[in-house]
């Protein structure tokens, strides 16, 4: 059928019926490409990774809840209440569909992938990590999915371990089974590394760490905006991530985990909209999720979020994926060519690297890299992006960093390595 | 365009004045930024109230560097009490290049690792500061 109408340069194809993302057309669902800038030049955005730009479905989506339904939710009996309420539930089941999860009740909305992570800690960590209890992490996560378990184990006397990394940004499975023996309750990682790209089997990880007895946590802030996402086939128990950094609005963020361990978890934060019934000295909770989402939540946000996942679906994730990898791949070749002494970091193979590109120019800070590149409009991350062990580990004191989205092209990169070129002729001078 | 690498700040953050180490430094501080990793250990050389020697050593961003380099050249030959006053404003118009917010902090390393360092003087003073002949400068 189609297979005689699409150009197919090479048989082996995956998937003929795969659309390709078009990144130029894109551009134009993302009203900031086109706003200027102090410098004059149009906008670079090359920091997705830190936080995505958003398209225009997404902030009319805002503009729509605040002009036309703003009301609390499972609250008012009334038509914007009840609207409000229908269209928040269904960012819900949206946003479900995009991970791959069969049952909304076990999406948590939460402010972010931190958040997130920390309502595990609190409610799941605290009744189940125990004196001597181990939690693996890993040497390449992101603040958020380690402070938390430090917290947790100062307080409960357990102890952390962690899967170390090879120097190109690879995690030592090896290592992991000597770290299973010890019996640890909680296996802890990110699924997309935010400073190196790295892509982590998630799907092996978990399978051996349920062979030994634990549970597995992934941080899913850099996976959902850019690989395709189905919890339920990765097995996870629990998975979290943020909606800032998958098109969606500042402020939404989400939990998805296993049903039993969300009933069995008593509340994070306590309060209205958690509860059933309360008396004056006991309560009871409300049915999940709302257990978990006290107070009057972000709404406008979560429908937001509920729009960016229908968005990157219409798009499709493994499209989002392929554009990515060749990004990344066209980064890998082009950048040292045109800067011959740039150092990148990370994983050589774009198979193994979602679109993040960290790297140095040698005896020249990130923040005056950034800050020169600033001049032609280019945005990058310069500094640790919340990963100060891995920094360490990686004897570096900062790196700059690229970071991609579904807008970006080769052109992006281009203007990144122009821009370097002329870092360099301002500090080499 | 900015403003903020002019070519004497380039100057100062890739030759730095006063860039070494003291032999016998009356007082020293490390300072840090570690959200960017810049780095600076300044030296005092100290003699009869005067900052006879400031040298400094350290790594990061040339905005750091260039402070430092300036702020250095600057303070030698101060009283400590001077060297002490010299304020925020003071380095700010010293750099001579408008400062984001963003790299404030770079600007700032080398005057709040001073700081430091004085202050160490400050509480040593009673101990050292008693001999011969300080009394006749102020």
């Amino acid at each position: 059928m189609t297979t005689t109408t699409e150009p197919t340069t090479t048989p082996v194809a995956k998937r003929p019926t795969m659309r390709r993302l078009d990144p130029i057309a894109l551009r134009a669902d993302f009203p900031i490409l086109s706003a200027p800038t102090h410098s004059g030049h149009p906008l670079v955005y090359l920091d997705s990774a830190s936080s995505s730009q958003k398209p225009a479905v997404v902030i009319d989506a805002l503009d729509r809840y605040y002009r036309e339904y703003n009301a609390n939710v499972h609250r008012g009996i009334y038509e914007i209440g009840e609207k409000a309420t229908a269209a928040y539930e269904e960012a819900r089941a949206r946003t479900a569909r995009f991970i791959g999860a069969s049952d909304p009740r076990q999406v948590v909305f939460t402010r972010n992938a931190t958040e997130a992570i920390n309502l595990v800690s609190y409610s799941w960590g605290r009744r189940n990590i125990g004196r001597g209890d181990a939690i693996v992490l890993t040497e390449m996560e992101h603040h958020a999915n380690l402070v938390p378990w430090q917290l947790l184990v100062q307080e409960k006397d357990g102890d952390l371990e962690f899967i170390p990394i090879t120097d190109d940004g690879l995690l030592r499975l090896d290592v992991l089974d000597v770290l299973l023996r010890l019996k640890p309750k909680l296996v802890a990682f990110t699924h997309v590394s935010n400073t190196l790209g790295t892509i982590n089997p998630v799907r092996e990880i978990v399978d051996r760490a349920h062979a030994a007895g634990a549970l597995v946590l992934v941080d899913g802030a850099q996976a959902v905006p850019h690989v395709p996402v189905d919890v339920e086939a990765l097995g996870v128990d629990f998975y979290a991530f943020s909606g800032h950094k998958m098109l969606a609005p500042m402020g939404s963020g989400a939990l998805w985990a296993r049903r039993e361990l969300l009933e069995a978890m008593p509340p994070f934060l306590a309060g209205g909209e958690m509860i059933r019934e309360v008396h004056l000295r006991r309560s009871e909770w409300n049915e999940l999720p709302w257990k978990f989402e006290a107070g009057t939540p972000a709404v406008g946000d979560a429908i937001g979020l509920g729009v960016a996942a229908d968005y990157l679906r219409g798009l499709g994730m493994d499209a989002v994926r392929v554009h990515e990898r060749e990004l990344v791949a066209y980064a890998l070749s082009e950048l040292p060519r045109l800067v011959p002494d740039i150092e990148l970091y990370g994983p050589l193979d774009p198979d193994l690297r979602g679109g993040v590109v960290p790297f140095n120019l040698p005896g020249i800070h990130p923040h005056d890299v950034a800050q020169v590149l600033d001049r032609f409009g280019i945005a990058v991350r310069a500094g640790h992006h919340c990963t100060m062990p891995l920094h360490e580990r990686l004897d570096l004191a900062a790196t700059a960093r690229a970071s991609f989205s579904v807008f970006t092209t080769p052109s992006d990169i281009d203007a990144l390595a122009a821009g370097l070129v002329e870092v360099e002729r301002i500090f080499r001078a | 365009m900015d403003d903020l690498y002019r070519d004497y700040i380039l100057e100062h953050s890739r030759r730095p004045h006063n860039f070494g180490v003291l032999e016998s430094p009356s007082a020293a501080h490390e300072g840090a930024n570690p959200l960017c990793g810049d780095r600076i250990t300044m030296q005092l050389g100290i003699r009869d109230g005067l900052l006879a020697e400031v040298a400094f050593t350290g790594r990061g961003c040339a905005i750091s560097q260039a402070s430092a380099s300036l702020l250095t050249d600057e303070v030698k030959g101060m009283t400590v009490d001077a060297a002490a006053a010299y304020r925020a404003d003071d380095l700010l118009e010293l750099l001579g290049i408008e400062i984001s917010p963003a790299r404030l902090k770079c600007a700032m390393l080398s005057l709040e690792t001073l700081d430091a360092a004085l202050a160490d003087v400050e509480t040593a003073r009673p101990v050292t500061a008693v001999p011969a002949a300080p009394e006749p400068e102020s």
